[in-house]
């Protein structure tokens, strides 16, 4: 992507960015939970290819495999498992909404006038046209620089599915 | 490349509405949906970074933070089903167990 003309780079992103925002803000307002799970993986795809317009191919591999076939098919499969129908009826929103939603946006405004401000330092940098061969410089700083958080990821991994396990499991069966 | 502030600006109002998300809706699994989103947003500004600068520790670090998120979707689960079983509801409100 890094060679292909900037106006279709800027049609990209904005389509798929739009995609997100609009996915995700249909999953935070849905009252079914699983519309809200199909919505988030519709911002999780939409997020991926933001990753390869971002010449990251690596990552939107891992995020389409991992995030949408892994996590979303462990949320659809509890969904299935609780009874939500009780909870789809009630009220979705709860008593303090106009103030936690007010606060979120003046942290949010904070935050956007913080880099509209100062947003010019974030470009001062000049980017490559295009990074090389990206599964292999990935793995090369995976296995080479960042060897021991790798291991502690994996240790960390199999920790949360024994805890998951034995959360998930009947008492005294 | 497309300006880096853009990006940024994406990030953020994903941040924003997961923010929402957390703070306003009653059911567990939703709260624990707009987790994901938060974690994703943090994502897109670690790779557009990588990007800006050309290296791939950006990614790698993105890749730890999915290995995360994977991890805090199964404890997250297991401990909705659990309670589940125990107390009968999802809404966050009504486990007031704690509560004095």
């Amino acid at each position: 992507m890094g060679t292909a003309p900037i106006a279709l780079q800027y049609g990209f992103f904005y389509f798929f960015a739009g995609l997100a925002i609009l996915c995700a803000i249909l999953m935070v307002c849905g009252r079914n939970v699983v519309h809200s799970a199909i919505f988030l993986i519709g911002s999780l795809l939409a997020t991926a290819g933001i990753y390869l317009q971002l010449t990251a191919e690596f990552l939107f591999i891992v995020q389409v495999i991992l995030y949408v076939g892994g996590i979303m098919v462990l949320f659809v499969f509890v969904i299935m498992l609780v009874n939500l129908d009780v909870a789809s009826r009630q009220r979705q929103f709860n008593k303090q909404v106009w103030l936690a939603v007010l606060l979120t946006i003046v942290l949010g405004g904070e935050l956007g006038l913080m880099t509209h401000v100062d947003g010019s330092i974030f470009n001062s940098v000049n980017a490559p046209q295009a990074l090389p061969a990206n599964t292999n410089e990935v793995a090369t700083a995976l296995f080479q620089t960042y060897m021991l958080p790798f291991e502690i990821a994996s240790i960390m991994l199999l920790v949360a599915m024994v805890g998951a396990v034995l959360m998930a499991k009947r008492r005294g069966a | 490349m497309i300006p880096v502030t853009h990006y940024i600006f994406l990030s953020l109002a994903l941040l924003t509405i997961g923010v929402i998300g957390v703070l306003t809706r009653r059911n567990v699994i939703v709260i624990l949906m707009s987790i994901e989103l938060i974690l994703n947003a943090v994502n897109i500004n670690l790779v557009a970074f990588s990007r800006m600068f050309g290296q791939v520790h950006g990614q790698v670090f993105a890749i730890f933070i999915i290995t995360d998120a994977a991890a805090e979707a199964a404890v997250g689960l297991g401990i909705i089903i659990a309670l589940f079983r125990n107390r009968e509801t999802v809404l966050a409100d009504e486990m007031d167990i704690l509560k004095w």
